[in-house]
């Protein structure tokens, strides 16, 4: 990795950890096996608990026997979802931001009619996973078919089922943006280009699938729960609500998280009958979701048909965008973070790092009888980037520009900023310009071009395609909390003196394995002055932890990381105040440096800081009269300059296309990026990989593959493919810090960019390998068979 | 032999200690080791023989502890992440995928491992993009592999050198 | 998922299989290496009352040279036939093939017995058993018999397999002199069952291919021979307008099943190309 830092000045007085590659304190116990994943954890009178989901899109429950289920070996309860609803209320999962979304009220399992295929229906609890599943065969449910709606293109029709009828229709959000002036703009192009996109259905595939363990105790009713979850705050005020308890008699614990990416930030039907169960029974259940549920009750993402036009003027400006965009979210919008939020996204952020002046867009958000979507990693960014990445290419092609020079051309220049884009998206500061010349070098482009031109004379066809891009990261309650969602903005953190001179952190942000404790102890460690080996981070405890929003919407550097950093500051000023209390110094003569008290001017030690725990916290007798030690400081932050903050970067990709068969190697992707400053180069580079990979896997392979009667044809992990190692390129990361002002640590989010661009920059390579065919391929998961079709092969 | 339902007494040889269970033959391996034996460091991640979380070492090679019945382990040698440990067998491979970063959430790591220690000792010349190609039964939902092929690769290359070293002054290794 | 509760039986000799067979019919299920059939089971796509475990029958084992035959024990691992130096010598198409079964975990417990009465189109063995017009032996109470690749694999996972029966072994005539052999595969993904395979088995001299068998992979509800193809190579000295002959008359004898993302029209090109590059080095000489 490469980073131009060097303007940087440092965050605290002495910036050890901050900027390094420091390893993550809590990765080596998970190369021993040494984790504790939810599945890992084992209670007194546990019980397990597998639900009877749909077999259809849709249905009416007409009866059901439970008679020969509940002699079957093992098993302590069968419920159905009547049954349930008397214990759990019923939810709507909408926002009163996004104006005019509608949803229906949905139940924790199904109400007598079941809307997708996985919908749970009726829970069996047993001793065992394999009892439980042993009763669901002997389950008498029988229902009969209704009509689905499956085709998001006629879901709006007059002639089409409507899901929900109290809803009047199939439409769960609409909206439109126009700037104006945006046929007027196409009018005068030089060059138009217009694309119709297809996005495949997909999903996130953690190697951990969804599990959580809910234990209720009635004699002191309280509820606590074990979970494999991103928000525990914001879960245990779901449960608050939707049982009627106390939030202070809920607990949700997250130790080790087995892979999120924002499968496990929604609050599923599952999850409320799972402790639904547990309150009705009074004693701990269990839930895996085994991977065949997985696939059809996780969320799914990304399922868009985007029609966009580009117009430009001879000179290669970019005059307008406009796009149209169609997303189909399942039956109903997800709770509580809702489900038109991705199509909104893509709305707010097509055009996202260009400086033209006309965009309209029209985005409709439909029910249908599939699996509900979501919030998956990128949200939006990969759909809005590939269809924004994809005609700036289109209409370079049409000039006869190389596409990187028109990006140039284009990119709101860095000397712009704060400025706001086309949508009205507010951006603080961004450095295209810095990231362009960056790749560019990079990558040796010319040299590139070169040999693509050579190997096409041989019949060897590479491609080269880029990917400028945006993202929003350290949201503000813009997102969520204004729309009356409870899910907060801010994060808290608590840093705690022990009395050798450790010290405790508990964060409201979580791990994921993004690394988020890692850095969370750099930064401690620095804002206190100690070394990182003594501090220890403590997340994902409703208990324990300041109150926060978890992780999600890429702001747990940002805005868990600053509250760490504020926390730190202050405990270190309450340390220093007390040594100088102790010392009968001046607090101004002392800084804190590697666990020590030292002389600021002589360098010197003057007390060790366990010296000062241990006068501190057993022999407070022998301070001075009126001076205690506030040695356990809580700081909270939440980020309101900005609607978001928003990051940017460039993605390339060299492929080659074998134009015989169709097949695709992916030779090398490189990435500058901008997240502000980077506190851990080594996890941000590996941010980036992993979520480029992600995105490769959108690109090229995953998608959820409906037929046409709406039952989903490759739910397992045989079918469903994943990106594999023998198929991965190698990926070059480097970075440029363009640090936020909104915050004293000045880090931006780095989960998602990667995600964000990857589909875009392998799509426009492959259609730049073809270019010589005059063939181009514009739906993604992009198959063999799509190649050889827009090849004319098949 | 009169066939029931009963359960099975097996022999098996997990980690080094000698066990006499009796089992349900419809159990595999990966939950005996997990539920009857308290063993989590091998996940459960498909329970269809594709994500590769459970590959485990038995009587030395990598299986899918998923497509093995715990039956099927009578008098066999297992060892799992817990057992590798122990043993310091991959301690160079657990300390480079902490050095390279080469897992994220941690959920593949202990079946990367065993499927990385195979590979440096069955093929302790592999390329990188034999590394990549070997690697590729497992699945990483977070790295995006390339760490793990360094974490590999520097392990490979240490070990050879080591190996070489050794070679030159005569030292058996 | 958790495999819903069977019986298991390990019987020590063949005999014992034989009389298991007898009493539980259609309820018992034989394992070999368990690849596929554990995770049947655990996704409760089959439920059978007993498992018949043949891993220590010592009769399934071994791979030994049995005059002009190469015997390969029906418990013989997929990893062991890989690896084995009497395979690359006899029956090179073999050593050819093994990688691209699966991952390295599966091929260490995967047999070749197990995937030749599994019959799964898209596997690797069967069609290389029938290129290389291998004899299916298959032992029962009665005794032993051999049937050719060609007539063991009748239809999508069907067999000839009686009630009773057990693949014992594959038999394969060793290479004969001048043999020519190439497998080729198109697979998504390293490792994931192919969209489209060949296997090819010739008697080459320079340009000239005679008594050739291609058999293709995931293109049908069994391994398929192009016979159209071989006839137009056959004892032809090859060149590029040959190759294109036999190419075509490939995909015009064909008629491919689609899978999940590639339709019939893609497998039949897909197979086309196959052909194609396995001969043009043949047309070169190279």
């Amino acid at each position: 990795m490469s980073s131009n830092r060097r303007n940087l000045p440092p965050v605290t007085g002495h910036d050890r950890y901050i900027g390094t590659s420091a390893s993550r304190p809590n990765a080596a116990r998970l190369t021993e096996g040494r984790g504790t994943y939810v599945d890992d954890i084992e209670l007194p009178q546990m019980v397990h608990v597998a639900y009877w989901r749909s077999p259809a899109p849709h249905a009416r429950i007409t009866r059901i026997d439970a008679d020969f289920a509940r002699l079957m070996p093992g098993v302590v309860a069968v419920v159905d979802g009547a049954e349930m609803a008397k214990v759990c209320k019923p939810w709507v999962a909408t926002l009163s931001h996004m104006v005019g979304m509608k949803s229906a009220p949905q139940y924790p399992l199904a109400m007598g009619t079941a809307r997708w295929q996985g919908e749970p229906v009726v829970a069996v609890v047993a001793q065992t996973r394999a009892q439980a599943e042993d009763a669901l065969q002997y389950l008498v449910v029988e229902w009969e078919p209704l009509p689905a709606v499956v085709d998001t293109e006629t879901a709006l029709d007059a002639t089409t089922p409507v899901i929900h009828p109290e809803l009047g229709d199939n439409r769960c959000f609409t909206r439109t943006l126009d700037t104006g002036g945006v046929d007027e703009a196409f009018a005068r192009a030089d060059a138009v280009a217009e694309i119709t996109f297809q996005f495949g259905r997909h999903t996130g595939v953690t190697l951990e699938p969804r599990c959580q363990i809910s234990d209720y105790n009635p004699s002191e009713k309280r509820l606590t729960v074990y979970h494999s979850q991103q928000a525990p705050h914001m879960m245990q005020d779901l449960y608050s609500r939707q049982f009627d308890l106390p939030e202070s008699q809920i607990r949700v614990v997250c130790k080790d998280v087995g892979g999120s990416f924002g499968i496990k930030v929604h609050a599923y039907p599952d999850d409320f009958a799972t402790v639904a169960l547990s309150i009705m029974l009074g004693r701990p259940v269990k839930f895996v979701a085994d991977r065949l549920e997985s696939f059809t009750s996780d969320i799914h993402a990304r399922q868009h048909r985007v029609t966009g036009r580009i117009a430009a003027a001879k000179s290669g400006d970019i005059l307008a965008f406009e796009i149209d965009d169609l997303t189909g979210i399942g039956p109903y919008s997800m709770f509580p973070r809702t489900s038109a939020i991705e199509g909104n996204q893509v709305v707010n952020l097509v055009g996202g790092p260009y400086r033209h002046q006309q965009y309209r867009a029209r985005l409709n958000v439909v029910f249908q009888n599939k699996t509900p979507t979501c919030q998956y990693r990128g949200v939006g960014h990969p759909i809005a980037c590939a269809v924004t990445e994809a005609l700036v290419d289109a209409v370079a092609n049409t000039l006869e520009t190389d596409p990187l020079q028109l990006r140039r051309q284009n990119v709101i220049p860095d000397d712009a900023y704060p400025c706001a884009g086309i949508s009205g998206i507010k951006f603080e500061g961004l450095s295209h310009q810095a990231c362009l010349d960056k790749i560019t070098a990079m990558m040796d482009y010319p040299a590139l071009r070169r040999e693509q031109s050579e190997l096409r004379q041989r019949g060897v066809f590479r491609g080269i395609g880029f990917a400028a891009l945006i993202e929003l990261t350290n949201p503000s309650a813009a997102f969520y909390g204004v729309g009356g969602a409870r899910i907060s903005a801010q994060d808290g953190a608590t840093i705690r003196l022990e009395p050798t001179g450790a010290v405790t952190v508990m964060v409201g942000v979580g791990e994921q394995g993004q690394g988020a404790e890692g850095i969370f102890a750099q930064i401690a460690a620095d804002a206190v002055g100690v070394p990182m080996s003594a501090v220890r981070v403590v997340t994902g405890d409703t208990d324990v932890t300041p109150y926060g929003g978890g992780t999600w919407a890429s702001r747990g550097a940002g805005i868990g990381g600053e509250a760490v950093l504020l926390a730190g500051q202050a405990l270190q000023q309450n340390i220093l105040a007390l040594a100088a209390a102790i010392l009968k110094r001046d607090a101004g003569t002392l800084e804190l440096v590697d666990a020590s008290i030292i002389d600021a001017t002589s360098r010197e030690a003057v007390m060790a800081l366990s010296e000062l725990g241990r006068i501190a916290y057993f022999r407070p007798d022998t301070l001075p009269p009126g001076v205690a030690g506030e040695l356990m400081v809580t700081r909270h932050y939440a980020q309101r300059d900005y609607p978001f903050i928003f990051t940017n970067g460039v993605q390339a990709s060299l492929v080659e296309v074998d134009v015989d068969t169709g097949f695709v190697t992916l030779l090398k992707h490189w990435v500058v990026e901008d997240c502000g400053r980077v506190i851990n180069p080594m996890l941000v580079d590996e941010q980036m990989r992993g979520a480029i990979v992600q995105g490769i896997g959108g690109a090229l392979y995953e998608e959820c593959l409906y037929d046409d009667d709406g039952l989903l044809q490759n739910g397992n992990m045989a079918d469903y493919l994943l990106p594999m190692a023998a198929e991965m390129p190698d990926i070059d990361v480097a970075h440029i810090e363009t640090p936020t002002r909104s915050s004293k640590l000045g880090a931006k989010g780095a989960g998602e960019a990667g995600t964000a661009g990857a589909p875009a920059a392998v799509m426009n390579a492959i259609n730049d390998a073809l270019r010589p065919f005059k063939a181009s391929v514009y739906s993604q998961p992009i198959t063999p068979e799509k190649i050889l079709r827009a090849l004319g092969k098949v | 032999m009169n066939a029931t339902l009963d359960q099975r007494l097996i022999r098996i040889t997990v980690n080094n200690v000698v066990h006499h269970v009796a089992v349900s033959p419809r159990q595999h391996l990966v939950d005996f080791l997990r539920d009857e034996l308290g063993l989590k460091g091998s996940h459960v991640g498909c329970e269809h023989g594709v994500c590769g979380a459970c590959s485990l070492l038995v009587n030395g090679q990598l299986v899918r502890g998923c497509l093995m019945l715990a039956v099927q382990a009578d008098g066999a040698t297992v060892q799992t992440i817990e057992g590798i440990t122990q043993s310091g067998a991959a301690a160079d491979l657990q300390a480079a995928f902490v050095a390279r970063n080469a897992l994220q959430c941690g959920y593949c790591t202990p079946g990367m491992l065993a499927a990385a220690l195979d590979l440096v000792k069955s093929r302790p010349h592999a390329t990188r993009a034999e590394v990549r190609e070997w690697m590729t039964g497992n699945y990483c939902r977070c790295t995006g592999y390339q760490a793990i092929v360094d974490a590999v690769c520097d392990v490979l290359a240490k070990r050879a050198a080591k190996q070489s070293a050794a070679g030159q002054t005569g030292v058996q290794s | 998922m958790k495999a819903p509760a069977f019986d298991y039986a390990k019987p020590a000799h063949l005999a014992e299989a034989f009389a298991l067979l007898a009493r539980y019919g259609d309820e018992a299920k034989l394992l070999a290496g368990g690849q596929s059939l554990l995770a049947a089971l655990n996704l409760r796509l089959s439920e059978p009352s007993l498992l018949i475990d043949l891993s220590c029958i010592d009769a399934l084992r071994g791979i030994t040279l049995v005059g002009s035959k190469l015997r390969i024990g029906a418990l013989t691992t997929h990893t062991a036939i890989e690896s084995s130096p009497l395979v690359a010598q006899h029956a090179p198409l073999l050593t050819l093939a093994a990688p691209h079964i699966a991952h390295r975990a599966i091929r260490n417990l995967g047999t070749i017995g197990g995937s030749i009465a599994y019959a799964d189109p898209a596997a690797e063995w069967p069609t290389c058993a029938l290129a290389l017009d291998a004899a299916i032996v298959v032992a029962s109470a009665s005794g032993e018999r051999r049937v050719a690749a060609a007539d063991f694999f009748q239809g999508l996972y069907q067999t000839d397999l009686q009630p009773g029966e057990i693949v014992s072994a594959v038999e394969v005539p060793v290479r004969a002199p001048h043999q020519w052999c190439q497998f080729s595969e198109l697979a998504r993904r390293h490792g994931d069952y192919a969209i489209v395979g060949l296997a090819a088995v010739a008697v080459r001299q320079a340009n000239t291919l005679t008594q050739a068998r291609l058999v293709l992979l995931g293109v049908g509800a069994v391994p398929l021979r192009a016979h159209a193809a071989e006839q137009l190579i056959e004892g032809k000295a090859l060149s590029p307008a040959r190759v294109d002959q036999a190419v075509d008359a490939l995909r015009d004898s064909i008629t491919p099943v689609a899978d999940l993302t590639s339709s019939a029209e893609t497998k039949r090109h897909l197979a086309g190309v196959l052909l194609k590059r396995i001969l043009s080095p043949v047309v070169s000489g190279v």
